[in-house]
């Protein structure tokens, strides 16, 4: 379903991503962990159009999007829910939803969608007239979430969704994570908690000073000694 | 007490023009941080161009309803059309630049459309058609004019349609998560382009409405008037908490209010040394009173980004 290739992003002399090369299946759910630095979110920001790659190609669904504009990228059903959140503040709670649903005109269906985010998280719905900047941590990043999912994407983008929350807040974003992968979603999933991330997730990609040096199944990786030994604390 | 209750209305109009100015920077700066201080000719070539198009149709003999209104249409088509100009030829292609540079862009915007007006209309002061009738009301002791209960009237409707645009409608809303973070809001699927230019164009059809309002009010006009009524309303922008749009409305009205009051009482508060021409410098006090014990303004205060 999406297919990166050769994928080149540069800061200026600053190599992020050299030439990596992977893809995600349809409904499948794909890790790529990495430490701090190594190139995981500018990955997912060229692949965003949030950033201008430097080489490579990315296809979505067999078309290339890799020149797309970035306000085109939800339109061809791609949602990324960006790192540190990105909630708008002084925006409520719902009307951070309905940003979501930008790209979409049913109204009727909007609203439907508007309660499924809700069941998914009954704290925003408590919360759903209050401004997005005065949630916690945890309660912006299922906000984040649920916005990402408004659009009705066939494939969601996570970066460190587990970034800064308390154990508790993580198990319940990582909850709702692995049930929106379970109704068929095809995820591709950024963190740092390595363990998290392969444990929620089919197979797995390991990023280091922005190359791809290790990938497989997550249950294999997770037994991978290297990987232990790096990413897990053994 | 009558000149007090006089000095309130006048203000309350003078605030009114203020306020529908102060709107066009406060839009501009809440989406992209630039102070467009180009915005003051706006307003001035929205009065010109009324001019123009409304005083040759009454000189033609034609009704004057049908040529104020031919000049307002006139007007706020021409001032859209330039605030669109404006963003797509002087400010977008500095959208990355240091915050400096769009500045001083404005500020030379402003001379460029100053130096227009004048070789298209001239250097002399023109006389603006009356284009409402003359009638006056008293209450209690104070006058006002038909004119002046139209421009308060129109200006608190369109302020009212304004913030409806912005609160109520899709365009609205995301012309406020763009303000908030213009990242995301693209991510949403949000034409960041587009946004930024209906904040312009909004902006600039405010600010010629304000153009006519001012002509109609003083019945003269000048290729000069946009510098003063810009800065003006630039403070009431920064009074109010520049960025925010019920700031712009509440601190242009007081602005227009403190203004008549100082005018009013000027001379007596200095034993007749200082009369009411000096009545400018109280904008610049407000001004500086703000800048220095509460630069956010009135409204400035942000809900905190936190966690």
């Amino acid at each position: 379903m999406l297919e990166v290739t050769g994928l080149h992003v540069a800061y200026g002399g600053i190599q992020a991503v050299r030439s990596i090369t992977f893809h995600v299946k349809q409904g499948e759910t794909v890790a790529l962990i990495g430490a701090n630095g190594a190139g995981k979110t500018s990955t997912l920001k060229a692949i965003s159009r949030v950033i201008d790659a430097v080489g490579g190609d990315v296809h979505f669904c067999g078309e290339k999007i890799t020149r797309l504009l970035p306000h085109d990228i939800i339109r061809k059903g791609i949602a990324l829910v960006p790192e540190g959140r990105g909630v708008f503040p002084r925006l409520t709670v719902a009307e951070n939803l309905a940003m979501g649903a930008y790209v979409r005109d049913d109204k009727a269906d909007i609203a439907l969608d508007m309660e499924r985010m809700y069941a998914y998280f009954p704290r925003l719905k408590e919360r759903a007239g209050q401004l997005a900047g005065t949630l916690s941590g945890g309660e912006q990043q299922m906000l984040a979430i649920g916005r990402a999912l408004m659009s009705r994407p066939k494939m969601l983008l996570l970066d460190e969704p587990s970034m800064g929350l308390a154990p508790i807040m993580v198990q319940k974003i990582f909850e709702v994570v692995r049930a929106v992968a379970a109704e068929g979603m095809t995820i591709l999933l950024i963190e740092q908690n390595a363990k998290l991330a392969l444990e929620s997730s089919q197979r797995g990609y390991v990023m280091e000073s922005g190359q791809i040096t290790l990938n497989g199944e997550s249950a294999k990786l997770l037994d991978d000694p290297k990987v232990r030994a790096a990413y897990l604390g053994e | 007490m009558d000149i007090f209750l006089q000095q309130i209305i006048n203000g309350l109009v003078q605030g009114s023009i203020y306020a529908l100015v102060a709107l066009g920077y406060t839009m501009v700066y809440g989406i992209m941080g630039l102070i467009n201080f180009a915005h003051g000719e706006v307003v001035m070539i929205g009065t010109l161009v009324t001019i123009t198009v409304a005083g040759t149709m009454i000189k033609a003999g034609m009704p004057v309803v049908l040529a104020g209104f031919a000049g307002l249409s006139a007007s706020v088509l021409v001032c859209m059309a330039l605030g669109w100009g404006l963003e797509r030829i002087a400010y977008r292609p500095l959208r990355n630049a240091p915050r400096l540079t769009p500045l001083i862009t404005a500020i030379g915007m402003s001379i460029v459309l100053q130096n227009l007006a004048m070789m298209i209309w001239g250097r002399n002061y023109m006389t603006f058609p009356p284009l409402l009738p003359k009638m006056d009301f008293e209450v209690a002791g104070a006058n006002f004019t038909a004119v002046q209960l139209i421009i308060v009237l129109v200006s608190s409707l369109t302020m009212g349609g304004l913030l409806l645009l912005v609160y109520r409608t899709k365009l609205g809303m995301a012309m406020r998560a763009t303000s908030q973070n213009p990242a995301v809001a693209s991510l949403m699927g949000v034409n960041i382009n587009r946004v930024i230019a209906a904040a312009f164009v909004i902006g600039s059809a405010l600010g010629a409405l304000a153009g006519v309002m001012v002509g109609t009010y003083y019945e003269i006009a000048h290729y000069q008037m946009g510098f003063m009524l810009g800065l003006k309303a630039f403070t009431a922008a920064v009074l109010g908490g520049i960025g925010n749009l019920a700031g712009a409305m509440l601190g242009g009205v007081l602005l227009g209010i403190i203004e008549a009051l100082g005018a009013g009482y000027i001379g007596d508060l200095t034993g007749g040394f200082l009369g009411s021409h000096y009545q400018d410098i109280f904008a610049f006090i407000v001004l500086i009173i703000v800048l220095m014990f509460k630069p956010s303004g009135l409204f400035g205060e942000k809900t905190g980004d936190r966690a």
